[in-house]
């Protein structure tokens, strides 16, 4: 049985549909990256499949027992609530005091326990989520934008982190990105989401060849690879699920399939994912 | 002792802050103020229907405020905002109370009581009801402390977790009816909420973890009970405003202390 699995999977917000028809499902120790532009849908896909988004149809089937840890792109705690970091990791099952330390050193944040959530800068508290995520011992680890803020070297080390805990914990992770084309090397499928599933397939893994070393420097380990679009379909005959008909695709890669490889994430647009 | 009205008063009145510290904190964190407000006035139609159909005050608030906060909920969400939808609730369930109220000539009810509390007035099996019903708040919210907290974190992580926030929060609901029911014979239906929001957003500068805040709270109302008796009786004034006035008081004095 499949971790996690949608069938036909529809979301609508404000009667609009963003997300049809996606079958998607995941296995134990699999690791998979949604990818997408701007308003394609993978932060709604995700939170579909945890449980948190009203689907219109469609199905989403967990494991029995299934054990989620989730890391939000964004969370807001009210300042209301006084919180140090040990409490925050012990909601909603307390922990041992050393498993909290050794969580928060393995995310690359010991000595944080006293502190107060409200003093965290922003790579800290994703930190601090991911060692919570973590002490829940998941089945899946389902993380929304990790790596937002993060320049190369530290978009690598999080990917090795991630490939390291999926093998300590033996757990699926379930990664969304906003970089189309640069990706964890470690992901077993790449699924390209645009309100529907555009393509999906392996990474190309280039880091042995020359050009990716000019391209990424030395020292990124080989945490990341390129993901090669092949969309079977034309979007500028396919109305009817919310793109511009003047601008097919808001997302920076071209579609004359396919691509030639590497493609320089230098040389592209500010984010359109 | 206990048949010293002063007495009598003071117990009542810790006891009831023994829940109005940890549910204030919730009321704090979760920005329900209004939401506390709302379910307070409402208490005083359930009063009146009590009267009316001739049955314990206790139910008919308790299940006047429980109608509240369900119908709140789900008019919410329906497109109105909550701030809305609260303003609305709020002055019509004490409208409506106060008319259904007015409607009541064989029985005389003594309407400021009710709005401001009477708790010198507090007898041995009211001291009985404040208790039990301050206690069994206490004891649902140390049942649901992980969970409500987690909720009160975020509801998606808390729905991650494998937890109901929506269950959580009617757990709240729950103990925010009990503790209107409970409290107002002791301040009245329109100062319960600052009961509920003063000790525990006073508690908020000298804490440092949540469980801290709510004992606390429970303190700083427990103090202003005391005060504002003392103050009550040497002035002369209403006692409940007195309580209320004393934790405002003892909120400015927090909040003038210099930062640590």
């Amino acid at each position: 049985m499949h971790l996690i699995s949608a069938t036909g999977l529809s979301v609508h917000h404000g009667g609009v549909d963003v997300l049809a028809d996606i079958d998607f499902a995941i296995d134990r120790g699999e690791i998979v990256t949604i990818v997408g532009p701007n308003g394609s849908g993978k932060s709604t896909l995700v939170r579909a499949l945890i449980g948190l988004e009203h689907t219109a149809r469609g199905e989403v089937v967990h494991q029995t027992g299934l054990r989620i840890g989730y890391v939000p792109q964004r969370l807001h705690i009210d300042a209301s609530l006084p919180l140090t970091v040990a409490r925050f990791l012990c909601l909603p099952r307390w922990i041992a005091r050393a498993d909290i330390s050794a969580a928060l050193a393995r995310t690359g944040v010991a000595g944080l326990e006293r502190r107060p959530i409200s003093a965290l800068s922003g790579g800290q508290f994703q930190r601090v989520l991911l060692a919570r995520a973590l002490l829940s011992r998941p089945d899946i680890l389902i993380l929304d934008e990790p790596t937002q803020g993060l320049d190369q070297p530290g978009i690598a080390a999080f990917y090795r982190l991630l490939s390291d805990l999926r093998h300590e914990l033996g757990c699926a992770v379930l990664l969304v990105s906003h970089d189309l084309h640069v990706v964890m090397a470690a992901s077993d499928r790449v699924i390209c989401l645009n309100g529907h599933i555009c393509c999906e397939g392996a990474p190309r893994v280039v880091s042995a060849a020359p050009e990716y070393r000019a391209l990424f420097g030395l020292g990124t380990g080989g945490a990341l690879a390129l993901y090669q679009h092949v969309h079977d379909h034309d979007h500028e005959h396919d109305i009817g699920h919310g793109h511009d008909p003047e601008h097919p695709h808001s997302h920076p890669h071209d579609h004359d399939h396919p691509h030639p490889p590497p493609h320089p994430p230098s040389d592209e647009p500010p984010h359109a994912g | 002792m206990l048949d010293d009205f002063l007495f009598r008063a003071a117990l009542a009145g810790v006891g009831l802050t023994l829940a109005t510290g940890p549910l204030g904190a919730f009321v704090v964190w979760r920005r329900m103020a209004y939401f506390g407000d709302a379910t307070a006035h409402a208490a005083i139609l359930g009063v009146a229907l009590s009267f009316g159909f001739g049955i314990s005050v206790y139910v008919g608030i308790i299940a006047v405020a429980l109608g509240m906060a369900i119908t709140v909920a789900s008019l919410a969400g329906r497109g109105h905002t909550m701030d809305a939808t609260l303003g609305v609730l709020a002055h019509s369930a004490l409208a409506f109370g106060l008319v259904a109220a007015s409607f009541l000539t064989e029985v005389r009810v003594d309407l400021s009581a009710w709005l401001f509390g009477d708790i010198l007035a507090v007898g041995r099996s009211d001291l009985v009801v404040v208790w039990l019903g301050a206690l069994a708040v206490l004891a649902l919210l140390a049942w649901r402390w992980q969970a409500l907290l987690t909720a009160t974190v975020s509801d998606e992580l808390a729905v991650a977790s494998g937890l109901n926030p929506r269950r959580e929060g009617l757990a709240l609901t729950l103990a925010l009816a009990l503790v209107v029911a409970v409290a107002i014979k002791i301040v009245g239906a329109l100062l319960i909420a600052a009961m509920l929001i003063i000790p525990a957003a006073a508690a908020r500068r000298l804490a440092r973890g949540p469980e801290g805040m709510a004992a606390l709270a429970s303190l700083i109302g427990a103090l202003a009970v005391l005060a504002g008796l003392a103050a009550s009786l040497r002035f002369d004034t209403p006692a409940g405003p007195s309580i209320v006035a004393a934790a405002a008081s003892l909120f400015a004095l927090i909040a003038l202390l210099p930062r640590r």
